[in-house]
């Protein structure tokens, strides 16, 4: 019994130990400047790598989810008799919700759990200690550049998959559903709103692009230099971004519609 | 034992991993300009001593001096300069980018920390190159190296910046015979010609006492022996004796502290 009780104790000490490592991670690493600082090619050279390689499956994700939305969202609201508004239904869910936290949770498995293992394998073949030895600091020529790369891309991600989201929208509901393409597209032109839509959705597409960049980077360098445990810092960066990402995400709706 | 023939000095360091004690009160310096070689069984913290002096590791009481300077309370920015300009190390995994080629890894300290020309840099890393025998494979990565050649870039790497210093972290484990010769030459070269003092961690007997000036015998946290091979080989301490020898049993017994053989056999029947 009291077994249990220490473990449970131990396990609580651990995470706490955890989020401190963490937090000193990030202030060391969200600077620029300091010993062998990495430039800005670096970063462009990190963006393509997170980023633009992510474009493949945002864009196809993006396309079927919105497909999907019009799909169900025309056959609940022919019930109303108001499809007319399918374009407003689509757009919004996408640029509100859908779009930031999709693009993000497939940014966490695909670029974020990239980011784990190069990281994580970095540490065990001694690259990051070679790299301390010869004067230049891993956490500001490895780190600085892969966390600012991840905050900038996700927010683009989010856009580009609701933009073609509202293209698959479209596709299905005007092209094969057979709804009138001015009622799609001026509904939405009318009634989304650039600061209360867009510009909300991508404070949340920036807000996880931090928060998943930092657990990718952080399980990474954090890992245990073996094989088993860059494995199980790679499964960590995917299952704890998902959580972080889908937990943030109705903090900051609450806070953005203000209704709670 | 301080003076300024020490290149690095060690005083009275104790260092814990975790609740386990490495290092109890351990003092030891070790000569400019010299090869010295750091020896003893696996898992007595020979690596961990190298990590201290490199400021990787932190002593939890005692002092690590190199150049004078005590490693353990600098802050990080001069850390990072005395890595920068006075220490290399060469890693037992060697450390090399995975992502850049042969000339790149090389490169690579002297485009972080210099403004030289393209030119001059490209003349820097031939040289470093030439110096062991690995001009020609500038454009390989080091996916296509053999173990010994992905050391000696590595090798190359560590002294791109010249530094005083260079630490050698196992370097002869896993290699062929005639790689193992190509190290245990540059090794000694690069100290002849440079006057580097060279701090070497391994367990090659044989290979260790061909190349140092001294050696350092490392076992249960303290050094039992510090001196000339043929001093520690003829001197009186029979631990250092076993070791250098290698005899399965001695000081440092061959079986792990047990109970009793007959009386754990029959507990068995019980």
């Amino acid at each position: 019994m009291l077994k249990h009780v220490r473990s449970l104790g131990q396990v609580g000490v651990q995470s706490i130990q955890s989020i401190g490592r963490a937090g000193m991670l990030f202030t060391q690493s969200v600077t620029w400047g300091g010993p062998g600082s990495a430039g800005f090619l670096d970063l462009i050279r990190q963006i393509h790598s997170v980023g633009v390689r992510s474009l493949s499956i945002i864009i196809v994700a993006g396309f079927f989810v919105g497909m999907v939305l019009a799909l169900q969202g025309y056959n609940i609201l022919v019930k109303f008799g108001s499809v007319s508004a399918l374009g407003t239904m689509v757009s919004l869910t996408l640029l509100r919700e859908l779009g930031p936290v999709l693009a993000a949770l497939l940014f966490a498995g695909r670029a974020g759990s990239a980011l784990t293992a190069e990281i994580g394998l970095m540490k065990a073949t001694e690259q990051l200690s070679a790299m301390e030895m010869m004067g230049v600091d891993p956490l500001k020529r490895v780190i600085t550049p892969r966390l600012w790369a991840g905050v900038i891309s996700v927010p683009i991600l989010a856009l580009l998959f609701s933009t073609v989201g509202i293209w698959g929208g479209a596709f299905v509901a005007v092209d094969m559903l057979g709804l009138y393409d001015g009622a799609y597209w001026s509904n939405m032109a009318n009634t989304v709103e650039f600061y209360e839509d867009v510009v909300q959705g991508l404070i949340k597409a920036a807000v996880f692009g931090v928060v998943v960049t930092w657990i990718a980077v952080y399980q990474g360098y954090d890992a245990a230099p073996t094989s088993e445990g860059i494995g199980k810092a790679t499964t960590q960066t995917v299952v704890i971004s998902s959580l972080a990402i889908l937990g943030l995400d109705f903090i900051l709706t609450a806070v953005m519609l203000g209704g709670v | 034992m301080s003076n300024s023939n020490n290149h690095v000095e060690v005083k009275d360091v104790t260092f814990y991993r975790g609740k386990r004690k490495i290092y109890d009160g351990l003092n030891v310096a070790f000569p400019r300009g010299k090869i010295t070689a750091i020896m003893g069984p696996s898992g007595t913290g020979k690596t961990t001593l190298l990590r201290m002096i490199g400021g990787q590791l932190k002593a939890d009481s005692g002092e690590v001096l190199v150049d004078g300077s005590n490693v353990g309370t600098m802050s990080r920015g001069d850390l990072f300069e005395l890595r920068k300009n006075k220490m290399g190390m060469l890693f037992q995994t060697s450390g090399l980018f995975t992502d850049l080629n042969v000339f790149d890894n090389v490169a690579f300290p002297l485009r972080t920390h210099t403004d030289l020309p393209d030119d001059m840099i490209r003349d820097l890393v031939l040289m470093k190159l030439e110096a062991v025998g690995l001009r020609g494979a500038r454009d390989l990565f080091p996916a296509e190296l053999s173990g010994g050649m992905v050391r000696r870039v590595a090798l190359a790497r560590s002294i791109a910046m010249d530094p005083e210093l260079i630490m050698y972290d196992e370097p002869f484990t896993g290699l062929d015979p005639i790689s193992m010769g190509m190290i245990l030459r540059l090794i000694r070269g690069l100290n002849e010609a440079l006057g580097l003092t060279s701090l070497l961690v391994s367990h090659d007997v044989e290979e260790s006492c061909q190349i140092a000036d001294y050696l350092c015998i490392v076992s249960g946290g303290k050094v039992i022996g510090f001196g000339t091979p043929d001093e520690l080989r003829n001197g009186d301490n029979a631990e250092v004796r076993q070791f250098l020898n290698g005899d399965p049993d001695g000081p440092v017994p061959f079986h792990y502290p047990a109970d009793d053989y007959r009386a754990d056999l029959f507990a068995g029947e019980a």
